[in-house]
Parts: structure tokens; C-alpha cells; sequence
């Protein structure tokens, strides 16, 4: 099955909008590799740089709460997916975002703010990776000689469009 | 226990419950743009499935860019077209015919209580103004609406709104959305329903109603509902007479929609809209909002009247009443967007565009336009808009320029007084 994890770009800020993830003027590219330069080109955020190593190696991002608000456009979990970034961690999620992380066949996984306040003190660790375990559950947060593992919850439904590769698939069979 | 509108559409709708908590439901209209649409149909056509589950039900527009600006806005309308010419779509809308979606569709009559209706589109929370459960979803969920009419939704909970007390002059629709979700902020409805009720909302036209539920989705809600009555029977009569014996039949069915008297809501939300004033956003979100009497004489640029939340004939009557025999400020530059050919001409007739245009206002066609700075009116860095629209967002209008979300009314006054400015003064 598809795994998640590798090095984690973190973006501490709530309210993370899908215009900031990928600019409206760029909706007039037709496929999804064309939008790869673009991600998160209009987000400002203090030692935040679209352009730089962090965000280019990322595998996994974790934001706070509300991740994603704003406009349904999918090419906002695009634009991660083609710069190999399938995780979101977050305190909670729009709805239209979330579902569009799963329909996917990525990840959008919710944690209580206590445990995104620990995964965001790796913030300043230059080695901080994750590893995400969508059957199990769980995801482990390493960096700074430091390791810990959180649990979380998707839902059975969610679940099954990431094991299965995405909805229109899983559609098509059973509708 | 009674229920909530969105609850009795999704019992009428369940196809099956797959999962624990996910209710797949049956699809009453599924609306396509040239956005969204064109790489959906480009993924079922590479998957070997470009069909559609219903051509009566899906309905069509190219409304973003249109006419296209350039050669990649000419292509995604071009997929749209030849698709809905390939499967049969009659309901298309191209140039000439076009307008914003969540303005043309209701018009259409496209959208009747009980529906559920989808769209990849985050405003379509508009069509619940009808007493539907509409809702934006992404690429993927609209390609399988097109394919098998079906949707996956977990099942909101609904959040009530008893909006009470009397509108004093200037103050609207707009005004009452934008201070709801100050109020409650712009998660404060996430993977709710936001069901209006109260005196102010049963006294609303159906225009007023739209640009209520258009902006749920700015707090976050997955659709804005408003109760079925008389006033959606009147503005669907004329699509709808054919089915109904009379008016008071159609009221009947479609009161069936209507949320119970003890239906269980998550929670209930009263407002006093008594002492409301001009309410408009300073920020970048759209839950910062501050009232006209603090924010007048903000430095602007541009003003934008238009889009899915304020282009109708209701906004360009009131912001005309206003504008009528006197000029814009010499500092800024005005647009007015009607957002469809239908609402144009009418303000056409009724001589409404004559009073924009001697005001000195640039009237374009039916289209999104500067709303999502794609096309007409994006503005250069540092630069402010007024605009009547529905999203603030950093960027939102083009890169570095910022958004003052407003009513029709305060979008006017502000035009002739160059900063942002008191409608009351404008009224008498
Ligand atoms: S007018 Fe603006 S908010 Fe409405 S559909 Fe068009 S782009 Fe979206």
C-alpha cells in the first residue's frame, strides 16, 4: 500500500487558504504537473520561502487549525501531490479540502492542538521527518534526536479511498 | 425528534451508507464551470468513461473568463463546449448566454426545494437559498457526479440562525451575512449546515436569501439553507406552473422541506439585526468585519460591483438608487459586473446602466471577472478594491491588492466619495 511520511515543512499559522496554496490565476493550467512551480507562491509567513529547500523536499506538511478554507479547487491537494507532498497534519480542516485530500487517494489526518504544538517544536530541526501508518493509525514525528508517536482517526470511508486509490474508481464499481 | 431541512433531503436522497458516518446520495443537478470542470472531463476521458449519468441534470457555463483572455482560458472553454455538445448537455450556457453560475442557474429555475445539488465550486451554497441542499466539492467528486449522479457527504449537523428585529435603512443581506460570520468566524460553520430563520430572512426577496447562503461557505458551512414559502414559489412559478395545480400546491410540496419545529440542531444562533450597521471587512479574512461608522474614509482604488453574492438586479437597483445623478470620485476606477445577460438588459430597460455609465462607471459582461482576479479589474500591487463579492483573501483580486468586502449600497456611496463611505448618507 501507498506510504507517507518523509521531511515536514511546517506552517504555523491557522486559516491556511487554498488561494495562498495555489493563486486563482493559475487554474488555467490543464494538467496538474504545470501547477508544480506555484505552490503556496502567495503564502507570507515569517521564514517561510515557497522557493526554498524546505519546502521543495517536503513530504508532509503540518499546519494549525482550518487548513485549506476557501475556494473547492482541487489543485490545491494537486499542487502538493505533484511536488510529492501527500500528508497534511492539522488541527482541523475545511470541509471541500479534506474530502479532496482523500478523493485523492492523500491524506489529510486531524490532531488535537496539544499534539500539533509538539510536532510544530520540531519546527526549528533541520532533520525533522514523519512517518504515517494510514492502517494503523498512527504517525511518528522524528528530529532533533528526539522521537515520538501519535494516534489519530479517519474516518472508515476515508480510509478506503486512500487504500483503494481514489473515488472515482471505487464509484464506478459500486454506484 | 423532528428534523432539519438538510435531514430530510438526505433520508429522501440515501442511496446507501457505505461506511459508518458517509451517506452517498442521489444527485438532483450537478452545475459545471470551465474551471473546474474541463479536468474532470479530460481524467474520465483518459479513464475511458466520458459519459454522464444524466444530461437533463447537468448543467453547464463558462463563466470565469468569457469571453476567453487568452489562449489556455480559450482551451478549458473549448473542452467544456465540445463535452456538452458530445453528451448531449442542453443546458449550456456560452457567450451571449452566459453568466455567473450561482446567478444563472436559479434564474434558470434549474434549482427546486429538496434538491441536492453539487458543484465544483465552493459557493454553491447559494442554491440553498431555495430550500436545497447545495454544496461545493472538488474535481473528483464532481467527476463522479457527472459519471453516476451519486455524492459522498458525512452528514452535517445543522447550526440554526433566528435572525430577528428590523433592517434600518443601508443595511442588508450583505450586511447580515458578513456580521454572522464575524460573529461565529470563518470556521464557525465547518461541516455545518447554516439554516436561516427568523423574520428578516422570511421578509427577504430570493435574491437576498442568495447572498446570504452564498457566504456560509466564508464561515466555513457546507450549505446555507434558507425554509421554503410563498416568495420561492412566486420566483419559481413560472418554471414551475406546468406541475402545480396553483401556487398554494406548489407551497404545499414544497413545505415538506421545511426543517420540523423540534428538530434537533447543534445550535441555535439568535440575531438582532435591529441595531446593525454598514458592516465590511478590513482584513484578509472574512470574519474581519468592522462597522462603515470605522472604517469610512479607508483609502481606496477600484470598486467592483458584481459577482455570484451581489450582481443581481436587486444589488444594481439599490447601488443606481444611490448613484443616480452623481459622479464617481476622480481617484478611482469603477466596474460593474451584472452577473447575467437576464440581469443586463433589465437594468438596461429600467435605465439603471445608463445611471452607472453617466456616474462614470465601466459596465463589462456577465462573468466572474475581477472577483477571483482572473480577468477585468485586477488590481496592481498595493492596491484596495471595494468590492461587492464574497472573499477577501490576501491575493484574492490579484497579487498584493486587498479587498474591502461590502454591500451594493456601501460599494456606491464609497465610489462617489472615493474612500469607504456611509450608504445611510445616500438614503433617504
Ligand atoms: S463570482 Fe466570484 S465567488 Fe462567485 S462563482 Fe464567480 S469567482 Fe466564484
Amino acid at each position: 500500500m501507498k506510504t507517507f511520511g518523509g521531511p515536514v515543512l511546517f506552517l504555523d499559522r491557522s486559516d491556511i487558504n487554498t488561494d495562498e496554496i495555489i493563486p486563482a490565476k493559475y487554474l488555467t493550467e490543464i494538467t496538474k504537473e504545470d501547477l508544480k512551480p506555484y505552490i503556496l507562491e502567495d503564502l507570507k509567513l515569517p521564514g517561510f520561502d515557497p522557493k526554498g529547500t524546505k519546502t521543495r523536499n517536503a513530504k508532509v506538511i503540518v499546519s494549525r487549525g482550518n487548513f485549506g478554507c476557501g475556494s473547492s479547487r482541487e489543485h490545491a491537494p494537486w499542487v502538493f501531490e505533484v511536488n510529492g507532498i501527500t500528508a497534511v497534519v492539522a488541527e482541523s480542516f475545511a470541509r471541500i479540502f479534506r474530502q479532496n485530500m482523500f478523493n485523492c487517494g492523500m491524506a489529510a489526518i486531524e490532531l488535537p492542538k496539544a499534539d500539533v504544538d509538539l510536532l510544530i517544536s520540531h519546527s526549528g530541526d533541520d532533520d525533522a521527518t514523519m512517518s504515517i501508518d494510514i492502517e494503523a493509525g498512527s504517525l511518528t514525528m522524528s528530529g532533533g534526536g528526539k522521537q515520538k508517536t501519535f494516534s489519530f482517526e479517519i474516518s472508515p470511508f476515508d480510509k478506503a479511498l486512500v487504500l483503494s486509490g481514489g473515488w472515482v474508481d471505487y464509484a464506478d464499481q459500486k454506484y | 425528534m423532528g428534523k432539519t431541512t438538510a435531514e430530510k433531503i438526505f433520508d429522501a436522497h440515501l442511496v446507501n451508507e457505505p461506511f459508518p458516518g458517509t451517506k452517498v446520495l442521489r444527485l438532483d443537478a450537478v452545475l459545471c464551470h470551465e474551471i473546474t470542470t474541463p479536468i474532470a472531463i479530460d481524467d474520465l476521458i483518459r479513464r475511458g468513461k466520458d459519459r454522464v449519468f444524466d444530461p437533463t441534470k447537468i448543467k453547464a457555463v463558462i463563466d470565469h473568463v468569457t469571453p476567453s483572455k487568452d489562449t489556455k482560458t480559450a482551451t478549458q472553454a473549448r473542452i467544456l463546449r465540445e463535452w456538452a455538445r458530445r453528451n448531449d448537455i442542453k443546458d449550456f450556457f456560452d457567450i451571449g448566454a452566459n453568466g455567473v453560475c450561482h446567478a444563472l442557474f436559479p434564474e434558470r429555475g434549474f434549482i427546486r426545494p429538496g434538491y441536492t445539488v453539487i458543484m465544483g465550486d465552493s459557493h454553491t451554497c447559494t442554491h440553498g437559498a431555495f430550500g436545497a441542499f447545495a454544496a461545493g466539492i472538488g474535481t473528483t467528486d464532481l467527476e463522479v457526479g457527472i459519471l453516476k449522479g451519486v455524492c459522498a457527504f458525512r452528514q452535517p449537523k445543522t447550526i440554526k440562525f433566528n435572525v430577528t428585529g428590523t433592517l434600518s435603512k443601508g443595511v442588508y443581506a450583505k450586511d447580515v451575512i458578513l456580521h454572522i460570520i464575524g460573529k461565529i468566524g470563518v470556521n464557525g460553520a465547518t461541516d455545518r449546515v447554516m439554516e436561516f430563520h427568523g423574520s428578516v430572512v422570511d421578509a427577504m426577496t430570493m435574491e437576498s436569501r442568495m447572498t446570504l447562503c452564498n457566504m456560509a461557505i466564508e464561515a466555513g458551512g457546507t450549505s446555507g439553507i434558507c425554509q421554503p414559502d410563498m416568495t420561492t414559489v412566486d420566483y419559481l412559478w413560472p418554471f414551475i406552473q406546468g406541475e402545480f395545480a396553483s401556487k398554494e400546491a406548489a407551497l404545499a410540496d414544497y413545505s415538506q422541506w421545511r426543517a420540523d419545529a423540534d428538530a434537533d440542531y447543534d445550535q441555535t444562533v439568535e440575531i438582532d439585526v435591529t441595531t446593525l450597521e454598514p458592516t465590511i471587512t478590513f482584513g484578509y479574512k472574512p470574519d474581519q468585519v468592522k462597522t462603515v461608522s470605522e472604517l469610512a474614509g479607508t483609502r481606496l482604488d477600484q470598486i467592483y460591483i458584481g459577482s455570484c453574492t451581489n450582481g443581481r438586479l436587486e444589488d444594481l437597483r439599490i447601488a443606481a438608487q444611490i448613484l443616480k445623478g452623481r459622479k464617481i470620485a476622480s481617484n478611482v476606477r469603477c466596474i460593474l459586473s451584472p452577473a447575467t445577460p437576464k440581469i443586463q438588459q433589465e437594468a438596461m430597460r429600467e435605465g439603471l446602466l445608463d445611471i452607472f455609465m453617466e456616474a462614470g462607471f465601466c459596465v463589462t459582461n456577465p462573468t466572474c471577472g475581477a472577483c477571483l482576479g482572473m480577468s477585468n479589474g485586477v488590481l496592481a500591487e498595493g492596491e484596495v478594491c471595494a468590492a461587492t463579492t464574497n472573499r477577501n483573501f490576501s491575493g484574492r483580486m490579484g497579487k498584493g491588492g486587498m479587498v474591502h468586502l461590502m454591500s451594493p449600497a456601501t460599494a456606491a456611496a464609497s465610489a462617489i466619495e472615493g474612500v469607504i463611505a456611509d450608504p445611510r448618507n445616500y438614503l433617504n
